[in-house]
């Protein structure tokens, strides 16, 4: 199927998602919660909106390519949509990058960087309540307030893994994600894969010791 | 099977005319809110009242008429006095005992009770011409609700029902949607989609199964009309949703409500079994070959499990949570199988429009929006209830001459429309023809029915702020737009009222909403700016009172206001406010005796407002606060 990214030719299978076939052609656009070999796209991070001629705007990570489609990625719109996505991201995170286990791997702040945005300074602070760290399991700790709640972990493990340990916990803003019960990781049924771990974008879950990475 | 259907139909008919030919017919509405009005005790009274002066009687628990205002509403018909059945309201049990004594056992009608006279319409549609409200409504949905037993399939029967189904399996689906799509039907369930067209959809995707979902899961505060249909007549929703199922191919149907709707589910579960009994539900319908049933599922009262996507996960018990449309659910839903997903007012009208033909359902409303709108009156309004009107007919008509207007002679100020969701529209909207596209060009949007009247009494940014925090609270949390910009448009306004406002904020909430509107996930978060969107339209001036000058206009928000106990018309002598006020903050001059409020010690309560004497009324709101030192500087001048 061929369609064009701003003004780019490229090349996708039928069914494929804009987003992917522009990663493939090396055209870059923020994302943080799509997973490729999910079924059903997520579309909860908000960050891969593009626009198509004649349609709008849309979440890349949802949308199909379609013959002779027009796609671009640097509309008002699309830089608009983007922008308010990310400084709602970044006013309700914990902006502690020095000390942050995902220092120099962290994808919120690549896609920051990439959309140039800063810590916006005209919202009113979101009411976040510091939760304790869960540090029970050997391999690994999660930390909730780093969290951006992408749903990644929980697809790898409820999905690929089939462990289903970690879920989507409460409502609202109070949404979270919790093992069942919100037991301690190392009371769960928690095979110690460490799938969770690398899907994460940002330093919600880390390895307690960075070499366990390879031996994982 | 058909012969069946032949001696069901007469010995319905026959069981309905012997309770009509009754010397002593009594109809008591007892569902959800005539129970809380104490229409269970009155039920309670009238039986032990008739045993004991044994009376041959009857006694019919029937649904609600939408006269909220008026319950317990009970109808008593005495055909031997020459005159039509009587409705009688805010009966409580202490009224039975003169009920029974006056006009059952005496010939006293007892009018000072009385609400009106019960008649039929050509459509035979009970209602009652002392009151104007029914010139201007038209119930094809409303139409059994309050006249006959919801428990009782035979009154159903009785009254026409399940004949538009008997018709609808002799015809082809395609000539049902065809049917349905020439009548110009829209979902009734917000967005106003039209219903043949997702059926269409639906029974064109080639699968093998398929399911019809019924959206019972009315969460708006201030919304309760698929409650009362559900309560007082759910075989004319059943009806419409086994129709639906025939014309997309679906075997199999659910219901999903909330668990907080105990009535509806057991009205539910109740009229299911008796339409299985009659052969209507489960193998073979009518004998035409067509097999369907339907299960009855209870939300756990998550308010967004109302958009259809949510509901799919929540029925496939997952977490209910809404994921991207396209693919739609009449292509893609439940169990990843093709599901029609409608409204109870929508399947209500189904069976409406099978019965009367689209001809006859065209004939009501405009042609953009053919057929009855049913709202939920609530707020500041007279005769809240339930009501139902052509659409077309104007705000202003349904505010006025069918709810009665704003009580005590306050002034109307806005009408919030279409849940929490929707909009509220000012006075000069009052105007606009009830219909999809005129409320969508207002700002606000039709919703499910839900409409609050507000009065002078209600401040405009506070109402905003009241259905954000609603929202924040309820939106599921999956998408960034919905979890954090609803947050972010809440702590905006809970700033405002509280006196806290900034300048750009009217630019902020006014940029974020127009982000979420376009870049949320689902329906609730692209349309959850609206409440903000349609205030700043129609009331910014209140937004910049609480910003600039830090006042609320309408005396609501705590933070922007002050009590006063105002010297010249302080009685002195009463001692009221001072014995009441719960923090001792109302103090007495020792030699005047006047009464003084202590600002600092003054949480605000109002409990000084309420008790002082109505002939002083010395206890006014002041805003800004600053208020009170001009005023005492005044009196000590």
């Amino acid at each position: 199927m061929d369609f064009s990214i701003d003004g780019k030719k490229v090349k996708a299978k039928k069914g494929e998602k804009i987003l992917w076939a522009a990663l493939d052609a090396g055209i870059e656009i923020p994302h943080l919660c799509a997973i490729r070999e999910a079924e059903n796209a997520w579309g909860a991070c908000r960050l891969c909106f593009v626009e198509i001629e004649g349609r709008g705007v849309v979440t890349s990570c949802t949308e199909p390519v379609g013959e002779g489609m027009m796609v671009h990625t640097d509309t008002e719109r699309v830089q608009r949509l983007r922008k308010r996505a990310m400084e709602l991201i970044l006013a309700d995170h914990p902006m502690e990058c020095k000390t942050c286990p995902k220092r120099g791997d962290c994808e919120l702040l690549k896609w920051m960087k990439f959309l140039k945005v800063k810590v916006p300074k005209n919202l009113r602070p979101f009411p976040k309540e510091r939760l304790e760290p869960d540090e029970s399991h050997p391999l690994f700790v999660l930390d909730p307030n780093k969290c951006i709640l992408c749903g990644k972990c929980i697809w790898v493990c409820k999905e690929k893994i089939r462990a289903d340990v970690l879920d989507f916990a409460y409502r609202g803003y109070n949404m979270r994600i919790s093992t069942f019960l919100g037991k301690p990781i190392a009371q769960s049924p928690c095979i110690g894969c460490g799938e969770c771990v690398k899907v994460c974008p940002v330093g919600a879950l880390y390895f307690k010791d960075k070499e366990e990475i390879k031996e994982v | 099977m058909t012969n069946d259907w032949e001696e069901i139909y007469q010995r319905a008919k026959e069981k309905w005319e012997a309770l009509e030919a009754s010397p002593i017919h009594i109809r008591i509405g007892t569902p959800t809110c005539g129970r809380a009005a104490g229409a269970l005790d009155t039920l309670k009274e009238f039986r032990e009242k008739l045993e004991k002066e044994g009376i041959q009687g009857q006694i019919t628990e029937v649904g609600c008429m939408g006269l909220c205002f008026a319950e317990p509403l009970v109808i008593i018909s005495k055909p031997e006095i020459g005159l039509p059945p009587i409705c009688y309201r805010n009966v409580t049990y202490q009224e039975v005992k003169r009920l029974v004594d006056g006009f059952i056992l005496g010939d006293d009608p007892c009018l000072e009770l009385a609400l009106g006279t019960l008649d039929l319409t050509e459509d035979a549609a009970p209602y009652i011409p002392e009151m104007l409200r029914f010139e201007i409504e038209e119930r094809l949905v409303l139409r059994n609700c309050g006249y006959i037993d919801p428990q009782d399939i035979d009154h159903y029967i009785a009254r026409g029902g399940y004949l538009s189904l008997r018709k609808a399996l002799g015809m082809s689906p395609e000539q049902i949607i065809d049917e349905v799509s020439k009548a110009g039907l829209r979902g009734r369930g917000g967005a106003g989609f039209p219903t043949g067209r997702k059926w269409d959809l639906c029974r064109s995707t080639k699968n093998e199964m398929k399911y019809i979902i019924c959206n019972a899961d009315e969460g708006d505060p201030g919304a309760f009309m698929d409650r009362v249909v559900l309560e007082s007549d759910p075989h004319s929703m059943i009806e419409g949703m086994i129709i639906a199922a025939y014309a997309v191919g679906a075997y199999e149907g659910f219901i999903y409500t909330r668990m907080e709707y105990p009535l509806v589910l057991d009205r539910l579960e109740q009229a299911l079994m008796q339409a299985r009994e009659y052969g209507l539900l489960g193998e073979d319908i009518f004998g035409s070959g067509f097999s369907f049933d339907i299960e009855t599922v209870a939300g756990a009262g998550a308010f967004v499990c109302g958009e259809e996507t949510a509901m799919i996960a929540s029925i496939e018990g997952r977490r209910g949570m809404p994921r991207p449309r396209p693919p739609y659910p009449a292509e893609y839903g439940l169990n990843g199988e093709p599901t029609v997903v409608d409204n109870v007012k929508t399947l209500a009208l189904v069976a409406r429009i099978m019965g009367t033909g689209a001809k006859g359902f065209r004939s009501i409303g405009t042609p953009s929006s053919p057929g009855t709108a049913v709202f939920a009156l609530a707020g500041r309004i007279e005769q809240i209830g339930l009501v139902e009107v052509p659409m077309g007919t104007t705000l202003r008509q349904v505010i006025f001459d069918v709810g009665g207007g704003v009580p005590e002679g306050r002034e109307l100020k806005a009408i919030q429309i279409g849940g929490p969701a929707g909009g509220c529209v000012g006075k000069e909207a009052l105007d606009l023809p009830v219909d999809f596209d005129s409320f969508k060009a207002a700002g606000a949007i039709m919703g499910s029915g839900g409409m609050i009247v507000l009065d002078e009494n209600n401040c405009m940014v506070e109402t905003a702020r009241f259905f954000l925090d609603f929202l924040a609270r309820e939106e599921c949390g999956k998408c960034i737009m919905g979890r954090l910009g609803i947050k972010q448009l809440s702590l905006i306004l809970e700033e405002i009222v509280r006196g806290n406002g900034r300048e750009e904020d009217l630019n902020l909430l006014e940029e974020i909403s127009k982000d979420l509107a376009e870049g949320a996930l689902c329906n609730l978060g692209r349309t959850a700016p609206n409440p903000i969107l349609t205030t700043l339209r129609y009331f910014r001036d209140e937004y910049e009172a609480h910003i600039k000058e830090k006042r609320c206009p309408a005396l609501v928000c705590k933070d922007l206001i002050a009590y006063y106990i105002l010297p010249e018309r302080c009685e002195r002598g009463c001692e009221h406010c001072v014995l009441t006020c719960p923090t001792e903050a109302i103090v007495s001059d020792e030699k005047t005796r006047t009464k003084r409020i202590q600002q600092d010690k003054c949480v605000k309560c109002g409990t000084c407002l309420e008790i002082c004497p109505p002939e002083y009324n010395a206890v006014i709101k002041v805003s800004p606060p600053d208020r009170i030192k001009e005023l005492e500087a005044k009196i000590g001048g």
